[in-house]
């Protein structure tokens, strides 16, 4: 907390609960300043993060303010404390025990008894407290209400209505912390359900909290139904590999196996939430596609398996003495990347290094390098702006606990948003963001008439790259304005690496590589006579570099193909090149890798991701047998193969060797101002193609989920309605996008987007606009009914 | 994908939209205005009114399955209510309903094969003091007997139901009554009664005490 | 000696009262233009001095009710007429409604001015179709009339089909379009009421005996009625009596001197229970003949004024089948938002139904008496507590006629015996 914020003078309230004194901020609700003192008062319905409802009743108390009483027991949830506020809960009053035993009892009367073979089983509230808070015996006889047992709500989500007690948190989660009002309660009394529209299930990216805060078994997930008992699962804190978004979880594993992975509680970060490819997405680490032992190419060009020492002996032989490059992908720990970082720099001698596996440009290499490396703008920042400008950025899609910050702010406190793109959306539907439409490729000229103040915050994301000058652009106006400027890179591990120096640019800790005293601090921390001088090459470049013979060998780590540019002359080049490949599951990359090494996943290793913010988010290792290590130790074990020793044995070495480094202190490297460039003309069928990927997509750490694919949104082209007119197409006609690489045909949706643009996603089944166009944005393309 | 019902008035439906500050708080009159045209609340209904009140569809299903005069399925043309709230229950509603169950050959909430009459046992109507109260389309009949009752469903089924006892001088259909609820003017305002005599019973044995 | 008063139903008996000009033939909206010559205040003041209290159940000094709207905010305001009329027994509104509703729409403009709103709402039940045509077409009338349309506009909001929205939070929610399920309090309407914004709700009748007061003076108004009971109400007289109907009095008239106009118990008949203000307020018997019916003298025995909806029974019907059924009624009206009314009703309809089977035995007496314990003030509103009301004041008065549906196996009364038409159908 800073000075100022403790300066602010917090007006405590005291009041007595069961004989204690207690002192709160006003405002705390009489449920929660009992909580101050261990006093439990049972709840349902409430939720620290939901708006007070006082709908179950359960949490009754008796109150009295200037020793007047209420004439009847009060919710709790729903009361402030009062300055002379006495307070009696279940334990000093016998009228606030009988008024909560009565409404367990009701709650119990129509629940049915399947708690034997209910997932909540264990761990259920309604469990837990009719235990603490009610009758030892039942009296209500008669005929239970009864429900078609579950149904899916979802893909993901089933519903059993039996043992529902209608507290709503469900449908209050989804309409204040998501917006996505897909579940309601529907009917009323004692036929009241939750329930969806029956032609619309309950498609919502953030659906998996609400079986998260379900207080019974009401809402189950289908990948995780009947799997485990909550007694037999050993539960470790982990981090969410997904994104940069940075969400607490944990990961819950039974006899070596991941079987569910849950939100955790971190109010500065995910508060209570995650989305569901974080709670969901994992399967990957136990595909049948998973690597289990090291792979060389054979004197027949076949990979077979091989011994460790074999592996590595054929690896080191394949790079000392070679000129050779490292791709990191976008994925490794900070402890890994800082592993290729120094792999790079002593056992290859080059700074050909980057973890942009992806369409990047040289201005964002000098932008991170300038002004992102180092710097922390934090969700905090978001609580307390006047106004959210989103720049290249789609946060439910991208960074998608950013988008319930936001949402939270626009909800709670009426939040300007303004978004600088070429099609509206449905987070800026939700958020009601000012929506500055321009055509792809021309957002840097549309942001020097934005006004912010020094206490607005400037969100850009990774997709900024794709647009000439706007990085500079935007920086331009955070310094004009004061306000701050964050880089939200959609992969966890980009924040990280680029602090970790698996870049380019920039050494360890924001070192820039052209800085001779850092190159010299760095050296002197490694050990070494001399680093490296001239910055290395982008990812693009490296592969450019294997086919002009400039390079012969590449390390590659996490790295799809269909994410890089000119995937084609991605395949050619690691075909011609040695290739080393570190790798969870066989890939594109394993497939044309002259040695592979297995490594492990993240359940498998302990280490922490650097988030947008700059936060570190450490986790351990939730399979804690695995026989799988992390990067960060192959890398050393090859290196001593190579004769050039790194001396990152474990990811703790890595881990307090990169923080014993602390951040570069001294000059940053300067800002290179790119200027736009010049707008597209656009004529007859042609259109500007612009995209971005799906939160729920193709992406590789998402096979085998299927029932998450069921909630995926539709693979659509969009275009505006005088587009769609001038060519004779309404939304559900056939699209033909294409240009002289190729062709994607797609349902077309007409819709909020600039004359002269066409949106689809980007890495969605039957589009793939880089491999099939090799253009993501800002290339003409043509647009013709199909 | 537009989910415009082509049997929905959407200019209708627009001005119904325009009474309200907020146009979510038109999604009750737009329900009955469904009712009016489909006969009951059908799913077309409710995408049209999601859409054009630009909420979810689930938002519009929660309100329309609150409320009991929002049909489901196709009901009669002339949908008949029995009270059986004590009062009326007490009085003869009991006797009415189950005779008129009996006498139609169907169950609470069951339509006539012919669709013409449909039965629903409903709550207090406020006319207690004509008990017994029978509704038809929402219209008023009341002191009723089984006699009368059966007599009712009997005309209704044969297209020349009596008109209420206090209501308009013909009983409308059930689409056209909820054109009416949807607050849509059919010009019958006019006809009818102003009051039965329970209404005026106070007041003509004040007239009667003010003349002493 | 009783007396009647029709003020509001002093010309009912015309054959057009409902129309426009039936309407202004007896001075209608004289007091509206009367109104709009005050300040604001001053009429604030006189209805506070008038000693008018809500008539819609829970007599709420009106005048009071306008004074809690903040003034000067800046905010839109609201009023909205609760004309949700469903509580059991009650019958007031609708006939009212039927026979004049100019006299409401001119109400609404007094009480418009009153607490600065522009826009007045009347929220009608959706199961009274001629009610709705006669006040819709009073409100298209009024507008063509140049009455509304200058300041405040009437907007009709037709309900379908749910007790709660009586309720006048469970009102504004589904006027504004969700499912009418009662708010937390507070905010109160006075501060956040219609779409969030200062609102009073009131009931038809409140609305329609302002003109009346303002043409003819607070004084006069207060000079009816008992102490802190002031003015005239619609009594509405139902069930087994010779005649049943409206009787427009003084507050503070006893059930004997409205039996007495009306004629009288059923002939042949005697009372057994009867209800003073709707089915949630707890019975009386016929030891309670002389309660003066106004709010204090009712909850002094006991009971409330509620409604004023008198629903009398006479001997021959069974208790423990009326309490049933309005157990039934609350069920099927519960909204579902909070435990005890939603399960609560649930289980109290499936005991009831067995106690009128003959079926149990006195301890579950006990155990649905402990039932209502838990629901009544538990509940997030008056309708859990309303349900228990019938159940928990018969068991009271009648307690032997329960046990005796047990020793007789079943219901010892003859259900025929209650009927209106008793006699034709022997």
């Amino acid at each position: 907390m800073t000075t100022q914020e403790t300066a602010v003078a917090v007006e405590l309230i005291t009041v007595v609960i069961d004989g204690f004194e207690v002192s709160v901020p006003k405002g705390t609700l009489v449920i929660r300043a009992a909580e101050k003192l261990g006093i439990q008062i049972p709840r349902f319905c409430d939720h620290p993060l939901l708006d007070p409802v006082g709908a179950c009743r359960q949490c009754l108390v008796d109150i009295e303010i200037n020793g007047r009483a209420f004439p009847k027991p009060q919710a709790s949830c729903t009361i402030p404390v009062e300055p002379n506020m006495i307070v009696k809960t279940q334990l000093t009053s016998a009228v606030a025990d009988k008024a909560q035993k009565g409404v367990m009892e009701l709650l119990l009367g129509n629940h049915p008894l399947d708690c034997p073979v209910c997932d909540k089983g264990g761990e259920c509230p309604l469990q837990n407290q009719a235990m603490s808070n009610g009758n030892p015996e039942a009296r209500l006889g008669g005929v239970k209400r009864t429900f078609e047992k579950p149904i899916n709500i979802s893909s993901q989500v089933l519903l059993d209505r039996e043992r529902c007690v209608l507290c709503a948190r469900c449908t209050r989660f989804s309409e204040q912390i998501a917006s996505d009002p897909f579940i309601t309660l529907n009917h009323r009394g004692a036929l009241q359900q939750v329930g969806i529209y029956e032609n619309d299930p309950f498609k919502s990216y953030f659906s998996g909290n609400t079986i998260q805060i379900c207080p019974v078994g009401a809402l189950t997930g289908a990948s995780y139904r009947f799997r485990a008992r909550p007694f037999d699962l050993v539960s470790t804190p982990s981090a969410c590999e997904h994104c940069a978004s940075g969400c607490d979880m944990r990961t819950d594993v039974r006899r070596g196996k991941t079987l569910r992975r849950l939100a955790g509680d971190d109010p500065a970060v995910s508060e209570e939430w995650n989305c569901d490819k974080g709670r969901w997405a994992f399967k990957y680490i136990t595909s049948q596609n998973r690597l289990t032992q090291p792979l060389v190419r054979n004197s027949d060009g076949e990979l077979v398996a091989a011994s460790w020492p074999e592996a590595l002996a054929a690896a080191a032989a394949g790079l000392v003495g070679k000129r050779a490059g490292v791709i990191v992908g976008g994925r490794p720990t900070l402890e890994d990347a800082y592993g290729y970082a120094k792999f790079a720099r002593i056992a290859l001698n080059t700074n050909d290094i980057d973890f942009r596996a992806r369409v990047t440009s040289d201005e964002e290499a000098h932008f991170l390098s300038s002004h992102v490396v180092g710097s922390t703008v934090e969700y905090r920042d978001i609580d307390r702006a006047d106004h959210v400008l989103l720049v290249a950025f789609e946060p439910e899609e991208e960074s998608p606990i950013v988008f319930l910050r936001l949402n939270k702010n626009f909800k709670k406190r009426g939040l300007i948003v303004t978004s600088v793109a070429s099609k509206a959306s449905i987070a800026m539907d939700k958020l009601k963001a000012r929506f500055i439409k321009v055509a792809p490729g021309n957002e840097a000229q549309a942001l020097a008439a934005i006004e912010l103040t020094a206490k607005s915050v400037i969100l850009v994301g990774e997709r900024a790259s794709e647009s000439a000058g706007l990085l500079s652009a935007a920086h331009a106006l955070a310094q004009k304005t004061g306000a701050k400027l964050a880089w939200i890179p959609r992969r966890a591990g980009e924040r990280g690496a680029l602090e970790a120096g698996a870049f380019s640019h920039l050494l360890p800790g924001g070192r820039p590589v052209s800085d001779s005293s850092a190159r010299v601090d760095m050296a002197a921390a490694w050990g070494v006579s001399t680093l490296p001088s001239t910055p290395g090459r982008s990812a693009s470049a490296m592969i450019e570099a294997v086919h002009s013979n400039e390079l012969d060998a590449l390390v590659i780590g996490g790295v799809d193909i269909a994410d890089m540019p000119q995937s084609a002359r991605t395949t050619e080049a690691l075909k011609k090149a040695f290739v080393v490949s570190l790798e969870i599951s066989h890939s594109s990359v394993t497939e044309l890798a002259d040695v592979v090494l297995p490594v492990a996943a993240v359940t498998e290793k302990y280490g922490s991701y650097i988030n947008w913010e700059g936060r570190q988010r450490n986790f351990a290792a939730a399979v804690a047998d695995s026989l799988n290590r992390s990067d960060v130790r192959i890398l050393s074990v090859l290196a001593d193969a190579m004769g050039q020793s790194i001396m990152l044995g474990t990811v703790t070495a890595a881990a307090r060797e990169f923080a014993q480094l602390g951040k570069w202190e001294g000059a940053r490297a300067s800002h290179v101002q790119v200027q736009p460039g010049s707008p597209v003309k656009v004529s007859g069928d042609q259109a500007i193609i612009t995209s971005w990927r799906r939160l729920l997509d193709e992406g590789s750490l998402q096979v085998g989920e299927d029932n998450l694919a069921g909630t995926r949104r539709p693979t659509i082209a969009v275009i505006s309605p005088s587009r769609a007119q001038s060519i004779g197409v309404s939304s559900g006609d056939q699209l033909r996008i294409s240009n002289a690489q190729g062709s994607i045909t797609l349902a077309a949706l007409v819709e909020d987007i600039h004359d002269d643009a066409v949106w689809l996603p980007r890495n969605s089944i039957g589009s793939t606009p880089l491999q099939t166009l090799n253009a993501v944005h800002g290339e003409l393309v043509t647009v013709v009914k199909a | 994908m537009s989910s415009v019902d082509p049997t929905l008035n959407q200019e209708i439906m627009n001005s119904i939209v325009a009474r309200y500050p907020r146009k979510r708080s038109a999604i009750m009159p737009l329900l009955h205005y469904v009712q009016s045209v489909a006969g009951y609340v059908t799913n077309s209904g409710i995408e049209n009114i999601a859409e054009m009140l630009e909420i979810a569809t689930a938002e519009v299903s929660a309100v329309a399955t609150f409320y009991t005069q929002y049909k489901f399925n196709p009901i009669g043309e002339y949908h008949v209510g029995v009270c059986t709230n004590t009062l009326c229950a007490v009085m003869g509603g009991d006797a009415i309903f189950s005779a008129l169950k009996e006498h139609l050959g169907i169950e609470n909430d069951g339509v006539t094969a012919d669709g013409k009459v449909s039965l629903e046992h409903i709550e207090c109507n406020a006319a207690c003091d004509y008990a017994p109260v029978v509704m038809a389309n929402w219209e008023f009949y009341d002191n009723q007997t089984v006699e009368s009752a059966k007599s009712l469903v009997d005309g209704a089924r044969a297209g020349n139901p009596p008109a209420p006892t206090r209501g308009p001088n013909h009983l409308v259909t059930y689409k056209q009554a909820s054109a009416v609820l949807a607050g849509l003017n059919d010009g019958l305002a006019g006809e009818g009664v102003q009051a039965g005599s329970p209404t005026l019973l106070g007041l003509n044995l004040a007239r009667k005490m003010e003349g002493k | 000696m009783s007396t009647l008063t029709p003020i509001l139903s002093a010309h009912w008996d015309d054959k057009d009262s409902f129309t426009l000009e039936g309407y202004k033939r007896h001075g209608g909206y004289k007091a509206a233009e009367k109104a709009l010559a005050m300040d604001p205040d001053a009429v604030i003041q006189m209805v506070k001095d008038s000693g008018l209290r809500g008539r819609g159940g829970a007599g709420f000094p009106t005048g009071m009710k306008w004074g809690f709207i903040p003034q000067g905010d800046n905010k839109d305001h609201y009023l909205v007429v609760n004309a949700d009329e469903s509580e059991p027994g009650t019958c007031k509104d609708t006939p009212l409604l039927m026979a004049n509703p100019h006299v409401l729409i001119e109400g609404c403009i007094i009480a418009c001015h009153a607490i600065r709103a522009k826009h007045a709402f009347i929220y009608i039940r959706g199961e009274v179709t001629h009610v709705v045509r006669r006040v819709n077409q009073a409100i298209a009338d009024a507008y063509a009339a140049g009455i509304l349309g200058n300041g405040v506009d009437v907007v009709l909001h037709i309900g379908a089909g749910a007790y709660i929205c009586g309720e006048e939070t469970a009102l504004l929610d589904s006027l504004e379009g969700f499912r009418g399920q009662p708010r937390l309090r507070p905010p109160f309407p006075a501060i956040a009421g219609l779409y969030a914004k200062p609102t009073v709700v009131n009931n038809v009748e409140s609305i329609a005996s302002v003109p009346a007061i303002i043409a003819n003076g607070a004084e006069w108004y207060q000079a009816m009625g008992t102490e802190k009971s002031k003015g005239a109400t619609l009594y509405s007289l139902s069930g087994h009596v010779n005649n049943p109907g409206q009787f427009e009095a003084p507050l503070g008239i006893t059930l004997r001197e409205i039996l007495e106009l009306a004629g009288g118990v059923r002939t042949g008949h005697t009372l057994k229970f009867w209800t003073p203000g709707g089915s949630s307020t707890p019975l009386f018997t016929d030891a309670h003949l002389d309660i003066p019916l106004d709010y204090e003298g009712v909850a002094a025995a006991g009971s409330m004024l509620g409604t004023k909806a008198l629903q009398i029974f006479d001997e021959t019907t069974c208790v423990v089948r009326a309490v049933l059924r309005w157990t039934e009624f609350y069920k099927h009206e519960s909204c579902g938002k909070c435990t005890p009314c939603r399960e609560g009703t649930w289980w109290l309809v499936q005991i009831l139904r067995d106690l009128e089977a003959g079926v149990g035995t006195e301890a579950d007496l006990e155990k649905l008496l402990d039932l209502c314990d838990n629901i009544m003030g538990r509940s997030f509103c008056a309708l859990g507590d309303g349900a228990t009301s019938p159940i928990t004041s018969s068991i009271k008065y009648f307690r032997d006629e329960y046990i005796a549906h047990l020793t007789n196996g079943g219901c010892p009364f003859d259900p025929v015996q209650s009927t209106l038409f008793v006699g034709a159908s022997k």
